[in-house]
């Protein structure tokens, strides 16, 4: 394609390509091709689609779409065929034959193939009408089903770089800074710093100014950048654009997980197809101004999340944070101002400059404007990436839009903010969500995952399981995180292993508060918050390990044991069945035994039970 | 058994060409040649050093800094389970248990034909469909004990 010498050049071709949709009139089939689909088969799924139009003599009539993530990851891999919306989730290549004779060829739909609801048991076929659709607000990823990211004729069609033009040529820096921070806009990748001062500070230091995109996407459990990156790239370079537009920079850089290739792949793509157009490079649009975007690979540190860690990285070294006497947007990348703000941030820059920073600030709470992706995954029915308005209420999350918890298990707590987080029981399901609010119960908002736990989550485990993370991932520099953490992992793993005693919950609440004081960055202060919390909030749960010696969740192995509840058990077999240490026995229809010296504990017995009768002792 | 590798210096100095030879970028050059021989063999560590102008530490630094990169031969086949917390709370030790069972080897080990190497990871970004690992770039999701066996066996047969 040729390069768009202006803005109207830029209208001219999204005109002629919404022309062009219109008049073909054609079916879209879009199938979902992010990640989480991914893993469950969809490249299968798209070779047997493409296969079976082309045996019906229908490829040219219907347009598949490789889309980036829907969102509703837990029923992948994902199929909504436009212009009406019918959705059919876990599409199976067996299926393929069914669909194209029926739904494409005649336009009836394969009720059978359709969503269930599991809480109604009935079956719905738009996507937006199922509630965990219905119930979102989509502003920054509602896109991602209807472009192909790869696509960046997609992007324009439904509106792209209109913002990108709108700044340009109608609004001076200063105005966009101005509109950014009457947004209301915080980082969305943890820290909450309102975005546009920011870009204020980082305007005022002179030098070569960066511009840099933090989609080193750390905390585990959250994907929503991932997410966006694979399946809408060009949303948050039309943002990086807009940002170093306002701040003066002409060089900007992403730094993105090793770990995440489709979102590499798609970047680079979209990085190049800008350029042909001339959204980036040299003279954008025509308007004078200059700005490149490279691509840094990062390699699988947590820590680099950090902002002076994630530049040493950029430099080639080692990601090791330094203190911040100095901030990174006075002197940040090779000791120039950078700004750094991370993927979802810089997606919500363009509807911010469209939408008008007023429109923008009605959404959401006092202190936190606009949506937030959430990535609701762990022990709950709909798992997936949910965009709701800051200020949702937890209740609202977990059970209107993610359907509650499965197996009629109960909710324990939801873990939120990674590592650096809390775990939030059930006295504060109402909360309403946003940076403040979750702050004050002792968590924090961080990139937005949100892990839910049921009765078989061990809150004991949990906070192991998040020091023996972080205990990997120090940089080491620092004395208080290194030996810190490594002390309190040592007395949890110890209180795991039924070697507790009395005075191990007050050692780690003073070791806590130690490396909370006394670390050099972000990684160590935030490091003891998911063992405080769990002591807030779980106290019985660690005098249980330490005095019971037990672990009431079935998870510490030396802590627990499993037994056949004699009431319950119907004699079905199917635990006897399935136990590899064949410890299990027993005459169908009657009482089943276990041989604790067999049993291993691994508890699939338990798993498969359907009437409850294997429990934990 | 130990591995003899032949390294091809033509390919390491395409790819340190490809990126200008800037040091800036030693991280994803070593990415770079770990994607063809699985790990950065140290020999290439003196040869990288001079070639972009900076101390050999550094690049052993940077080398053992981050978990992308390894100065051990690996496997042919990259087994990366994924421990995030998602993956943690729906049962990834479980299946991190089976593989180092069926493998014979522990986290972190090589199987003595290099045919496979077991890895933990931290969160692959695949949240929903946990637990999920990654067997170089296929990525399998809503794994179970059995199901998992039968992937490797897959593999084996594959290679075989």
């Amino acid at each position: 394609m040729a390069k768009l010498k202006n803005q109207e050049a830029l209208e001219e071709l999204r005109k002629q390509l919404q022309i062009k949709r219109q008049k073909e009139k054609r079916k879209v089939i879009s199938l979902c091709a992010g990640s989480g689909c991914g893993a469950y088969g969809t490249a299968k799924v798209h070779a047997a689609l493409m296969d079976e139009l082309e045996k019906q003599g229908l490829k040219n009539e219907v347009l598949v779409k490789l889309t980036g993530c829907h969102g509703f990851c837990e029923k992948g891999p994902i199929m909504v065929i436009h212009p009406e919306g019918i959705f059919y989730p876990q599409v199976k290549e067996e299926k393929i034959a069914d669909i194209v004779e029926k739904t494409i060829k005649k336009g009836e739909v394969v009720e059978a193939l359709t969503f269930k609801d599991p809480s109604t048991k009935k079956r719905i076929v738009h996507e937006q009408d199922i509630p965990f659709y219905k119930l979102q607000h989509r502003v920054i990823f509602g896109n991602n089903g209807m472009i192909e990211p790869t696509r960046i004729e997609d992007y324009i069609a439904v509106g792209g770089y209109s913002a990108l033009s709108k700044a340009l040529f109608d609004l001076s820096p200063e105005e966009i800074i101005r509109q950014v921070k009457k947004s209301g806009l915080r980082g969305r990748g943890g820290g909450g710093f309102p975005t546009g001062i920011k870009w204020e500070t980082c305007r005022r230091h002179d030098g070569d100014r960066y511009i840099i995109c933090n989609a080193d996407e750390g905390d585990p459990g959250a994907y929503m950048d991932r997410s966006l990156l694979e399946g809408n790239p060009h949303s948050v370079l039309e943002g990086m654009i807009i940002g170093a537009f306002a701040v003066g920079s002409h060089e900007g850089y992403v730094y993105v997980r090793h770990e995440y290739p489709l979102a590499v792949k798609n970047l680079v793509i979209a990085i190049q197809s800008a350029e042909e157009l001339g959204l980036l490079g040299k003279n954008i649009l025509g308007s004078g101004f200059d700005f490149d975007v490279k691509i840094s690979r990062g390699g699988g540190a947590f820590v680099c999340g950090e902002s002076t860690a994630l530049m040493a990285s950029l430099e080639g070294k080692p990601g090791r944070p330094r203190a911040k006497y100095v901030h990174t947007v006075a002197k940040g990348f090779r000791q120039n101002p950078s700004n750094l703000n991370n993927v979802e941030t810089w997606a919500n820059v363009p509807v911010i400059i469209n939408q008008g920073p007023d429109w923008y600030a009605s959404i959401g709470t006092e202190g936190s404007k606009g949506t937030k992706i959430f990535s609701l995954v762990g022990k709950v029915v709909n798992t997936g990436l949910v965009e709701v308005p800051m200020g949702t209420p937890l209740r609202s999350i977990i059970y209107d839009i993610g359907g509650g918890i499965p197996k009629k298990r109960k909710f324990k707590a939801v873990q939120t903010g990674g590592p650096s987080g809390g775990c939030i029981p059930e006295a504060f399901l109402d909360l309403r969500v946003d940076f403040d609010e979750l702050t004050k119960v002792g968590s924090m908002m961080g990139s937005g995952g949100m892990i839910v736990m049921d009765q078989d989550t061990c809150m004991v485990d949990v906070a192991r399981y998040f020091l023996d993370f972080l205990n990997g991932e120090s940089c080491g520099q620092c004395t208080p995180c290194r030996e810190g953490i490594k002390q309190m992992l040592d007395v949890l793993t110890d209180i795991c292993e039924g070697r507790g005693k009395e005075g191990d919950i007050e050692l780690l609440e003073e070791l806590g508060s130690m490396i909370q004081k006394f670390s050099l960055c972000g990684l160590g202060t935030s490091a003891p918050n998911p063992v405080l919390t769990t002591i807030l909030y779980f106290r019985d749960e660690y005098e249980a390990h330490i005095r019971d010696k037990k672990c009431p969740a079935g998870v510490c192995k030396p802590l627990f044991h499993y037994e056949v509840d004699e009431k319950a058990c119907t004699g079905c077999h199917v635990c006897a069945a399935k136990c590899p240490q064949e410890a299990i026995t027993g005459d169908k229809k009657k009482v089943h035994q276990l041989d604790q010296g067999k049993c291993v504990k691994c508890g699939i017995c338990y798993d498969a039970c359907k009437f409850d009768a294997i429990v934990v002792r | 058994m130990t591995k003899v590798l032949e390294i091809d210096w033509k390919m390491i100095e395409a790819i340190i060409n490809n990126y200008g030879a800037n040091p800036e970028a030693l991280l994803m050059i070593m990415q770079d040649i770990s994607e063809i021989y699985h790990y950065v063999p140290p020999e290439v560590v003196p040869v990288l050093a001079k070639r972009l102008g900076v101390r050999e530490s550094l690049v052993y630094g940077v080398a053992t800094f981050y978990k992308t990169i390894s100065l051990e031969p690996r496997g042919k086949y990259i087994i990366q389970v994924c421990t995030g917390t998602a993956c943690h709370v729906r049962g990834s030790g479980k299946i991190l248990e089976a593989l180092e069972e069926k493998l014979g080897v522990e986290e972190g080990g090589t199987t003595n034909d290099y045919l496979f190497t077991l890895e933990a990871v931290r969160c692959i970004g695949c949240c929903a469909s946990g637990p999920v690992m990654t067997v170089n770039k296929e990525t399998h999701g809503g794994l179970d004990r059995s199901s998992v066996l039968q992937i490797i066996d897959g593999y084996k047969k594959a290679a075989s």
